[in-house]
């Protein structure tokens, strides 16, 4: 096997004969080309594998029961939390809580901070910052919790090549802010955000720190201690799991601290009909029947993903951002929103293709079996900042080749002929 | 399923030659339709004397499917009486709706028959239809201004 920068390469071909889906044609005759990982990505045979595993052998409900199968579904369950706080180096397995996705993780967070009592609350004079390239996951119940309490939202901006202006850092963050919520890895623009220097500052004026990595933690090795945030929000489907579940880690301490998200059955300690006292962490945070099967297949994905090694399908996507990237700016007409360069940069790229709308140009994609997002990606922001109505996006991921590339290059030229 | 089968010649020519588009005055309602997936938007003006559609005028973002669509429509309800030109909202509307199974009356559609292929891509429905809904809204507008305007001495006489 060759090496590149000092990394084993991946063998794609032997791991494109995990995913079953990438084996389909569509519309009769064309290879499927899955460039919509961003989205969400494919499934291996061992997540299927794991997934039909427990409903076929261990199916119960957790932490209840003493039977058999209760022992086992709450041994798979929690082994899958085990799993988890393994590959995001948690202090402790509490620090995982498990939600349905990373919006229902975001949305926990805000609505717990928010809820907290003085000072850790938020209220009227207080200061939430968030940055203009969000995923509307991570906007809207800042919106929400903003506008219930008082406080006040702000953000940062982005300069012309898709990155955090952050040369306002110690003006925007000030000695009012209380949260700072920001995407590790931009879903739309591709960008990877400087953590420290937001950390650092935020830290400074005691604010928490809260991050997005839905597009991280799938791409790269992600160690929420040295990142040095308080909470960090990812979901399972983008990561090879199953949808339906969700992950938000949080300090051990911070999560003791902050009051209930959703009530019910599993996240209490004693109920009367008066009040309820609650479980510890991570219990507290997940009220009712959790996600069990889907925990599972996060689980079987996680051990996958280990088992090629996050550095390399780092490195893997690095070298297809940096050919992909090579190659679209080739096309004349194309216009790259966000990096041009692989500094920096996550193996989602966006791109205006001449004055065609990005439905027009999937729609003829998809008729050659390649499969592209497009729309604002639910960043609806950024689609304004650079002046678009929406983009069209190709999304890359460990099983992605470079031929597939071709294929999407080829398939713009096509497209580009289809309309002229 | 064929693409082309979407991208009729006839929807391509009034994308790339959209009818009567461009804001006009006067008119008597104006709307802003979204497509809050896609982003594609239309601001869209209705004029309507003696009952009859006497100007739509619009300026629109979006898709060939939805430039393409809202021409077409400009064409068929333009110079309607508002009962008409509603009828024929609704025709292509069930069109929409029909799967691609639809079988559309060429001399009430006339261009907009080429949409049938539309039909069969669920995604793309929406497309077609949002200049159609921005008029209807319009419309429902302008006729509701027109019934609350005073009646001059001349009308009423």
């Amino acid at each position: 096997m060759t090496t590149f920068l000092g990394v084993p390469d991946l063998d794609v071909d032997r791991i494109r004969k995990d995913f079953p889906v990438l084996e389909r044609v569509v519309h009769g005759d064309k290879r499927l080309v899955y460039l919509d990982n961003a989205a969400t990505s494919q499934k291996p045979r061992q997540v299927l594998d794991a997934l039909t595993d427990y409903y076929a052998e261990h199916n119960a409900n957790v932490h209840r029961g003493i039977h058999v199968l209760a022992e086992e579904a709450t041994a798979l369950y929690e082994g899958a939390r085990d799993k988890v706080a393994s590959f995001v180096n948690a202090a402790d397995r509490a620090e995982i809580v498990f939600t349905k996705n990373a919006s229902e993780s975001l949305n926990l967070a805000a609505n717990v901070i928010g809820w907290s009592p003085s000072p850790r609350g938020l209220g009227s004079g207080d200061e939430v910052v968030i940055t203009e390239m969000e995923h509307h996951s991570n906007i809207v119940p800042w919106q929400l919790v903003t506008q219930r309490t008082g406080a006040t939202l702000k953000w940062f901006g982005l300069t012309d090549e898709g990155r955090l202006d952050l040369s306002e850092i110690d003006r925007v963050i000030t000695e009012r802010t209380k949260v700072v919520s920001f995407v590790l890895v931009s879903n739309i623009l591709g960008t990877v955000n400087p953590p420290t220097e937001i950390v650092r500052r935020a830290r400074e004026v005691g604010a928490l720190v809260v991050v997005d990595a839905s597009q991280a933690a799938p791409h790269m090795p992600l160690d929420v201690q040295a990142l040095g945030a308080d909470l960090v929000a990812f979901t399972g489907h983008k990561m090879c799991g199953p949808t339906g579940i969700g992950v938000l880690w949080g300090r051990k301490d911070l999560l003791d601290e902050l009051p209930p998200f959703l009530g019910g059955g599993e996240m209490i300690e004693m109920v009367t009909m008066d009040s309820s006292t609650y479980a510890a962490v991570p219990h507290k945070f997940e009220a009712g029947t959790p996600p069990i099967a889907q925990a599972v297949g996060l689980g079987a994905a996680i051990d996958y993903l280990s088992a090629i090694g996050m550095d390399r399908i780092a490195t893997h996507e690095h070298a297809i951002a940096s050919y992909a990237l090579d190659r679209l700016s080739a096309v004349e007409g194309l216009r790259i929103i966000g990096p041009t360069t692989t500094d920096d940069r996550a193996a989602a790229i966006s791109f205006a293709l001449a004055d065609l709308h990005p439905h027009d140009v999937g729609q003829v994609l998809d008729d050659q079996g390649i499969a592209v997002r497009v729309g604002h990606h639910c960043a609806r922001p950024v689609c304004q900042r650079f002046k678009v109505p929406a983009t069209t996006r190709a999304s890359f991921y460990l099983y992605s080749t470079m031929d597939e590339v071709d294929a999407l290059v080829d398939g713009l030229e096509h497209v580009k002929r289809f309309f002229r | 399923m064929k693409m082309e089968t979407m991208y009729q010649e006839i929807i391509l020519d009034h994308y790339r030659s959209p009818h009567h588009k461009g804001l006009r005055e006067p008119y008597d309602a104006e709307v802003h339709h979204v497509n809050p997936t896609c982003g594609d938007e239309v601001t869209l003006r209705v004029r309507v004397a003696d009952g009859v559609v006497e100007d739509v005028s619009y300026d629109s973002l979006g898709c060939s499917i939805s430039q393409a669509s809202t021409s077409v429509m400009t064409d068929l309800v333009m110079g309607k009486p508002v009962p008409d030109a509603l009828a024929t909202h609704d025709e292509f509307l069930t069109l929409m709706q029909s799967r691609g199974e639809g079988d559309p009356d060429e001399d009430v559609l006339e261009d907009a028959v080429a949409f049938v292929g539309v039909a069969k891509y669920p995604a793309r429905i929406k497309c077609a239809l949002l200049g159609w809904m921005a008029w209807k809204d319009a419309t429902a507008r302008a006729v509701a201004e027109s019934a609350d305007r005073p009646l001059t001495t001349e009308e009423s006489a």
